[in-house]
């Protein structure tokens, strides 16, 4: 029998939940604090009849995941925030031709070089508009190596199925972090796929309009010999100027995760009944507001979590709801940078009730006492 | 080699996407007489349209793609090498051709071209050198030649030139070759050799742009410019004479270079076969 339980860091857990989900191409290039994700794909890829590549950079590695999944093939890279900077030109392009792939983006001190070896929550905005133009995107916030498994799987599922980039985005901690996990936990389910092309070639439209917003994709040797292009494109794939074509391609492509937006939001929420203060948080900084949470509560204080686990799309009706129904009259926004998840939770709560900050940009993380101590002087 | 079709004739409207016509090239340019020249030697290979891959980058090359009746992928700017290389690792049953520019490939892309030299993954590589960036109203590029005046060098060129073969050669390319547009036959074959060589092949072809470049350097119209390109052409006997990274007054054209080093793609499953099924972690 296979043993289920195992000792995993989260960047590993990524690499070993992408080939579970059925990820067969990598190419990367090395940066801190991700390279565990490649060095495991390296290791592991050739043994499960996958191929991994270290391109020569950043750039390179993201045309390479892309052209693999053009062929037919899922595939994913990582990196790091200077890194994931570089990917953001073809990672416009993996969204404007809506090819499905997965970034694992593994956060740490920045601007620039920065503290690479430091965690930082600092590309939460970059994860979401890094790239330029409209465009639709995924992004999501594992909070525990178990997650960073099966979160992974769920990124590469719904890239396959959504035909979107999906961002797994990690914070140094989670990333190295090493936890015990059930592999089992993820329940055994039959391997997701993109839908392929099929049917008549004559006339076969690569970007026809589907009721599910989201259309097959040709497979090269199927017979289909379609043209793709970053450029904006009509429904047959040929570049197209035409306005009311140009608006509709794009907005489409925008639409179709609103369309689909419950199979993509998650989130969890911690005793959000009845909290005069409600905590918002992703990542590490969440591990440590759920022990503020328990601390805090055992003083009497009424105090609770939500936790966006899908970061973009926020899950907007969600917060919203759970503010609504626990009475909370602040929410409080603890993350590593000067604040760029509450400006969606500003957006989102429009007034219902403040947004507090809590930020470090120390290189160190968010602590369940820096946490209580604000929480304690919000509520007094 | 044979100027005629050996199997089933040519007819250049098989390989060309009808409703994409017509094209939308200037007048004398020469990527027409290179695609023609592309399209004709895949139809003399017996490759399959259905199992070929064409992959551009951005520019007037990277239109072509469009144009091609085949699996085609118009990508980003100096980046379609690398799209190609992740294609076809993970499709090696595709023929995988890339067309790229001087800008594309030598600037933009030119540490692409250098890693894919090097690795030697059984790539065809097509670069259109007309000496500036046409698309974008005509800007210098790295092989724009000495002297010349383009929009971004109004007091002329003073930058030496790229020699895009010495550098695929020295980075280690399985077969290096450059033609002229003038000799389309010879272009044709040469492409045909490119094609069938098991690893990095890269071909550049001496395209004109007459519209932009040609009309800003007083080289006259497309037969002048296509003639003066054929008498800079340097015999193929003297390829071993002029051996500088920086271009000569006279380029060679024809093979310049081929080497048997293994192809990546090849020697990466062979030593993955060894492994394939072997208990990991995953």
């Amino acid at each position: 029998m296979t043993a289920t339980l195992r000792n995993l860091e989260g960047n590993e857990a990524c690499a070993l939940g992408a080939i579970r989900a059925g990820c067969r191409f990598f190419a990367g290039y090395p940066i801190t604090p991700s390279s565990e994700v490649a060095e495991v794909m390296a290791r592991e890829l050739p043994r499960v009849g996958g191929t991994f590549i270290q391109m020569e950079d950043e750039i390179a590695s993201m045309g390479a995941v892309i052209g693999a999944s053009m062929g037919g093939v899922k595939a994913m890279t990582a990196t790091s925030g200077p890194g994931f900077s570089l990917k953001q030109e073809n990672l416009g392009y993996a969204c404007g031709a809506e090819i499905p792939c997965v970034i694992v983006n593994v956060m740490r001190g920045g601007p620039s070089t920065g503290m690479p070896t430091r965690p930082a929550q600092g590309d939460i905005m970059q994860a979401r508009w890094g790239t330029h133009g409209d465009h639709a995107i995924i992004v999501l916030a594992p909070a525990s190596v178990a997650e960073a498994y099966s979160e992974t799987i769920r990124a590469v599922e719904l890239s396959e199925t959504l035909r979107v980039p999906v961002v797994v985005l990690l914070d140094e901690v989670i990333g190295h972090l090493t936890e015990t996990v059930d592999l089992a936990a993820v329940p055994e389910a039959p391997e997701v796929w993109r839908s392929f092309a099929t049917g008549p070639r004559e006339g076969f439209q690569p970007y026809a309009v589907t009721d599910d917003l989201i259309p097959p994709m040709p497979r090269p040797g199927d017979g289909y010999r379609a043209h793709c292009t970053g450029l904006t494109h009509a429904p047959g794939g040929f570049p197209t100027q035409v306005p009311e074509v140009a608006t509709a391609a794009v907005t489409r492509t925008t639409d179709k995760l609103v369309h689909h937006r419950e199979r993509i939001e998650s989130w969890q929420v911690q005793d959000a009944e009845d909290s005069d203060l409600l905590i918002v948080a992703i990542g590490i900084s969440a591990r440590a507001a759920r022990q503020a949470v328990r601390d805090l509560r055992a003083e009497g204080l009424k105090i609770g979590l939500f936790r966006p686990v899908t970061l973009w799309p926020f899950p907007e009706e969600a917060l919203r709801e759970t503010v609504a129904r626990s009475g909370a009259k602040a929410v409080l926004v603890p993350e590593m940078n000067q604040g760029q998840l509450v400006l969606e939770v500003e957006r989102v709560l429009a007034g219902r009730a403040p947004a507090l900050r809590l930020n470090r940009i120390d290189g160190q993380p968010i602590t369940p006492d820096d946490i209580a101590d604000r929480a304690r002087e919000a509520l007094k | 080699m044979k100027d005629t079709a050996d199997a089933t004739a040519f007819d250049v409207n098989d390989w060309i996407r009808q409703d994409q016509m017509p094209h939308f090239l200037c007048p004398g340019c020469g990527h027409g007489i290179a695609l023609r020249a592309l399209v004709w030697a895949l139809h003399e290979q017996g490759i399959d349209k259905d199992k070929l891959a064409v992959v551009s980058g951005i520019g007037c090359s990277g239109r072509l793609s469009a144009y091609i009746d085949a699996n085609t992928f118009h990508t980003t700017h100096g980046r379609p090498l690398t799209f190609a290389t992740g294609l076809k690792l993970a499709r090696p049953d595709l023929t995988v051709v890339v067309i790229t520019g001087d800008g594309d490939c030598l600037a933009i892309g030119g540490n692409h071209l250098i890693h894919a030299a090097r690795r030697n993954l059984d790539i065809t590589c097509v670069m259109l050198n007309n000496e500036i960036y046409g698309m974008t109203g005509g800007q210098v590029s790295p092989t724009t030649s000495g002297g010349r005046y383009t929009s971004t060098t109004p007091m002329g060129n003073s930058e030496p030139t790229f020699d895009a073969c010495a550098l695929a050669t020295a980075a280690g390319a399985g077969f290096v070759g450059r033609e002229v547009t003038m000799q389309v036959l010879a272009l044709r074959d040469l492409l045909k050799q490119a094609l069938a060589h098991p690893g990095f092949s890269f071909v550049e072809v001496l395209s004109d742009c007459t519209e932009i470049y040609g009309r800003k350097n007083d080289l006259g119209a497309s037969p002048e410019m296509m003639l003066a390109k054929k008498s800079e052409m340097r015999p193929f006997a003297y390829r071993n004479t002029v051996d500088v990274p920086f271009r000569p007054n006279h380029l060679r054209t024809g093979v310049i270079a081929r080497n048997d080093r293994p192809e990546y793609g090849a020697a990466y499953r062979t030593m993955a076969a060894g492994l394939h099924g072997e208990k990991g972690d995953a």
